[in-house]
């Protein structure tokens, strides 16, 4: 198996750089990429990446493989590596920390800014707020998220306004509360995002949807947004 | 696209790494090392309050191991069931712990609980719905009605099989809401404990910039989750080292029943990641190679539904007996294709996708290959029901220790016992990082000042970074990890046997010398991760060794802990705590409550499901 891996720590190198690393494993079988960084990292220590769950929940380990984003624990070597090679490097369009790190500021300010909590200043009843299954069915394919960025960092748009568009993720977490039986603040969250940037830089590209690794569709929902924001025009 | 470079950060370049008598202080009312439940949920408790409070995570919050929890909060909020009443969570929960649980933190949980699983609702946890618009809760192991006597309960609530993921991100989101301070990708290294035996702060390492800190604080709260890394499989996160417990060996402090580990029952066979206990609790059940459900032959009640212990016992047994499936005959099977696609699909999803991409079946036609798996662990940093850590006084009884709290997987407040019963430990996260924070905001309104710490008692909470950061030469850091997680794995599973128990401590002993002359070959600055791994096997040496003295010294079979040398339940020598002291590797005992407030005790009887 032959690995490009992207280097860089600002301390020792003036510019990053691909290095070639070889590893000799024995059919891929179920080998994940970040199963490969490990034993690279058993290797040569400073290889420095994050990862946690190593499930694809907690979201640390999005990378870009051959190309494509995704995240590492959950992506089998076999089905990314082309004719035994692949090549291994950050998240495209955010900073670069080192290796594979990226800095993920710009990505958590936008989710941050579209106030990703439940508002609802009614008082709450002493047991549970009531929903409907029909309407906490509204949630699923948005409530999954787990902030790896694999969507944001593979958009166009998020790479030229990352300060100004919110972005694929961050749009999903909009929608989501807008979706939400419970939460009363549609108005306020609307008017939030009706400037020309914020939702309306999406280009319908699309490189998000293939990207999610969760398999969830910011694209419909930045839609869905664009459909109150238009309706609320009215 | 580009690749953007960016400018390295501005902390002085080249600055050695410490030089602990000219730390950079940071001052807060209380810092809670760890973004997890537990941690976020006393954070937000305190940011509400308006005390200066921080956060500070080696992982971003929502990376943290919480997020991977499946099957739900276990709660008597009377959803499934009108009739439900705490008192008979309770009571599971006790026996569930072969009685050493401590029955007034086990009411405190259970009675606050229904409360505390609202609040979590009004936050916006997307809980799963039931006809009447309730939360919906499942079955789960160890769950009774009507104190045993009223067949199996359904008492978890969940959010499909994502309500660890539902939770933290609720309560991260609310602690943004409420303004907390985030040290995100910060890393604690150790306790600052001045000459009084308090706890004045945190010795900690910007993760990004390698700079290190004085975090200075009147309240500490451990919120560092469990340390499942000791064994060389398990359902838990690369990031659990058991960091906390740790910090508080490595600060003589005591921890409580540490030789208790969790193996749930359905780790999925060689990769380790957990398929949730509510695959059972929905109806599904383990079967052998032969296609029989053998739970009905261990527990005749419960089955599938029996304690965890149990029920991992029984497997280990079946795979012992030449019953196991696979070509080497090493695990059992799950099946779920009798529950038909549309129940799988809409109670289990996340199960559905861990299968396809770890086991390569698809549980809606196949069966899923699980062994025991470590999953949990009880024991930890001793506590009150404020979460306050406590220690031994003169007279050996408990003493608080000032300054510091702990809470979670990481605390041993107990309300497990030996054996953690499924979804209780998501509501000891909720009720207890709840209960710290308003023990905190207490303090503060009494007025605490900052504790001093002379420049010796910072240097001895520096001493790692400075021993990692001469190592010249030396064994890796991957290599000993490894070599001590095998050892875990093979001698403190499921059953245990006193003869390997003794010669492991041994191992484990070379191992710390070892440990001590290893190399940590990159001493860079700018996120060294490797610099991480180090202090991190400090941690699990320090966890696995005394988890390791423990299990030898508890001369019986309680809860998780089975030994084939002392195969009974011991009442008259063991029905307590076990405390061990790190200084002198002592082993002590530590009575369990049996004093619940308003509810009778419930007495120790033999345990069946
Ligand atoms: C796969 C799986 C499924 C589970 N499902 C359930 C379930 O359905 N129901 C249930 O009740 N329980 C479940 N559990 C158990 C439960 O999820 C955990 O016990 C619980 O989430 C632990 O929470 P915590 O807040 O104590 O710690 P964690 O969530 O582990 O968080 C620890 C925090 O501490 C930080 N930290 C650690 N060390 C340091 C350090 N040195 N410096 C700085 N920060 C540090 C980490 O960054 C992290 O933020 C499950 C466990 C597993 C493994
Ligand atoms: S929408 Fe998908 S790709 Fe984007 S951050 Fe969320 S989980 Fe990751």
């Amino acid at each position: 198996m032959r690995i490009s891996l992207y280097r860089y720590d600002p301390d020792a190198d003036a510019a990053p750089r691909m290095e070639n690393l070889e590893l000799d494993i024995p059919g891929v079988g179920d080998l994940m990429v970040l199963d490969l960084l490990e034993r690279l990292k058993a290797i040569d220590p400073s290889i420095a990446y994050r990862r946690s769950c190593r499930e694809g929940v907690c979201g640390s380990d999005g990378v870009n493989m051959n190309g494509r984003n995704g995240l590492a624990c959950t992506t089998p070597v076999s089905e990314v590596a082309r004719r035994g090679k692949l090549t291994l490097r950050p998240l495209p369009g955010l900073p670069v920390i080192r290796d594979l790190v990226v800095d993920m500021t710009q990505f958590y300010r936008q989710y941050e800014k579209i106030k990703p909590f439940l508002q609802n200043e009614d008082p709450p009843p002493a047991r549970e707020r009531l929903q409907t299954p029909e309407d906490r069915e509204k949630l699923n394919g948005l409530y999954e998220c787990i902030l790896c960025a694999c969507c944001s960092t593979s958009c166009p748009s998020f790479w030229w306004n990352p300060e100004k568009f919110v972005g694929p993720a961050g749009l999903l977490q909009a929608y989501r509360f807008l979706a939400d039986s419970r939460d009363t603040a549609t108005e306020e969250r609307l008017a939030e995002l009706e400037d020309p940037f914020s939702v309306f830089r999406c280009r319908g590209i699309m490189n998000c949807v293939s990207a999610c690794p969760k398999g969830l569709n910011p694209t419909r929902a930045i839609g869905k947004i664009r459909t109150m924001l238009v309706e609320r025009g009215i | 696209m580009p690749w953007r470079r960016r400018q390295p950060p501005v902390a002085e370049r080249f600055a050695p790494v410490v030089d602990v008598s000219q730390l950079p202080v940071m001052e807060f009312d209380g810092v809670i090392v760890g973004g997890g439940g537990a941690g976020l949920r006393a954070g937000l408790q305190l940011a509400r309050s308006g005390l200066k409070t921080a956060v500070l995570s080696k992982v971003f919050p929502t990376r943290s191991h919480t997020v991977s929890a499946q099957g739900g909060i276990t709660c008597a909020i009377a959803s499934e069931d009108p009739d439900d009443d705490w008192r008979w969570h309770m009571y599971d929960t006790v026996k569930g712990s072969d009685y050493i649980g401590d029955q007034d933190a086990i009411e405190y949980m259970c009675s606050v609980g229904p409360e505390a699983v609202y609040e979590l609702e009004h936050m916006g946890l997307p809980f799963t719905r039931t006809e009447s618009g309730r939360i919906y809760q499942r079955p789960f192991g160890g769950q009774s009605k009507n104190f045993g006597k009223g067949g199996q309960a359904s008492r978890t609530c969940a959010a499909e099989d994502r309500t660890g993921h539902a939770l933290l991100h609720t309560l991260y989101q609310n602690n943004l809401r409420a303004g907390t301070v985030f040290l995100n990708e910060w890393f604690a290294v150790d306790l600052v404990v001045n000459q009084d035996g308090a706890v004045a702060g945190v010795v900690a390492l910007n993760i990004e910039t390698g700079e290190v800190v004085f975090v200075k604080s009147k309240a500490t709260v451990l919120a560092t989750g469990g340390a499942g890394r000791i064994y060389a499989t398990t359902t838990n996160a690369m990031t659990n080292t058991g960091d906390g417990v740790g910090m508080a060996l490595r600060a003589g402090l005591p921890v409580q029943d540490i030789e208790m580990w969790q193996f749930h029952p359905t780790g999925i066979h060689r990769a380790g990641v957990l398929v949730t206990e509510g695959c059972r609790g929905e109806g599904g059940y383990l079967v052998n190679k032969d296609g029989e459900r053998f739970m009905e032959r261990y527990a005749p009640n419960a089955k599938d539904l029996a304690s965890r212990d149990v029920v991992a016992r029984s497997m280990v047994q079946e795979i012992m007996e030449g019953r196991g499936a696979g070509e080497n005959a090493d695990h059992v099977l799950l099946k779920l294709d009798h529950l038909g696609a549309e129940t799988i699909h809409k109670r289990l999803p996340g199960i559905v996708e861990l299968a396809k991409t770890f086991a390569h079946v698809d549980p809606v036609r196949e069966l899923i290959p699980v062994v025991p798996t470590c999953h949990y662990m009880m024991g930890g940093v001793p506590t009150n029901v404020h979460g306050q850590a406590l220690t031994q006084g003169a007279g050996s009884g408990d003493r608080v220790v000032e300054g510091l709290y702990a809470i979670g997987e990481a605390a041993c407040v107990s309300v497990h016992g030996a054996n953690r019963l499924g979804g209780n430990s998501l509501l000891d996260l909720v009720v207890f990082g709840r209960a710290a924070g308003l023990h905190i905001e207490e303090t503060m309104r009494q007025g605490v000042a900052f504790r001093a710490a002379s420049e010796t008692d910072l240097e001895r909470a520096g001493a790692r970074l400075v021993r990692w950061d001469h190592s010249v030469g030396g064994e890796s850091v991957a290599k000993l990890k490894e070599e001590l997680q095998r050892l875990m794995l093979v001698n403190f599973n499921v059953f245990r046997s006193g003869e390997r128990m003794r010669a492991s401590i041994h191992q484990l002993a070379e191992l710390r010398e070892r440990i001590g002359q290893a190399h940590l070959a990159d001493k860079s600055r700018v996120f060294n991760t490797a610099r991480l791994e180090a202090l991190e096997l400090d941690n699990l040496l320090e966890v696995a060794e005394a988890t390791a003295i423990v299990a030898e010294a508890r001369t019986e079979s309680r809860g998780a802990h089975a030994r084939d040398d002392y195969t009974e339940r011991d009442d008259e020598n063991w029905l307590c705590h076990s405390l061990f002291f790190p200084g002198e590797r002592r082993v002590a005992k530590r009575a369990v409550n049996f004093a619940p407030k308003t509810v009778d005790t419930f007495a120790p009887t033999a345990r069946s499901y």
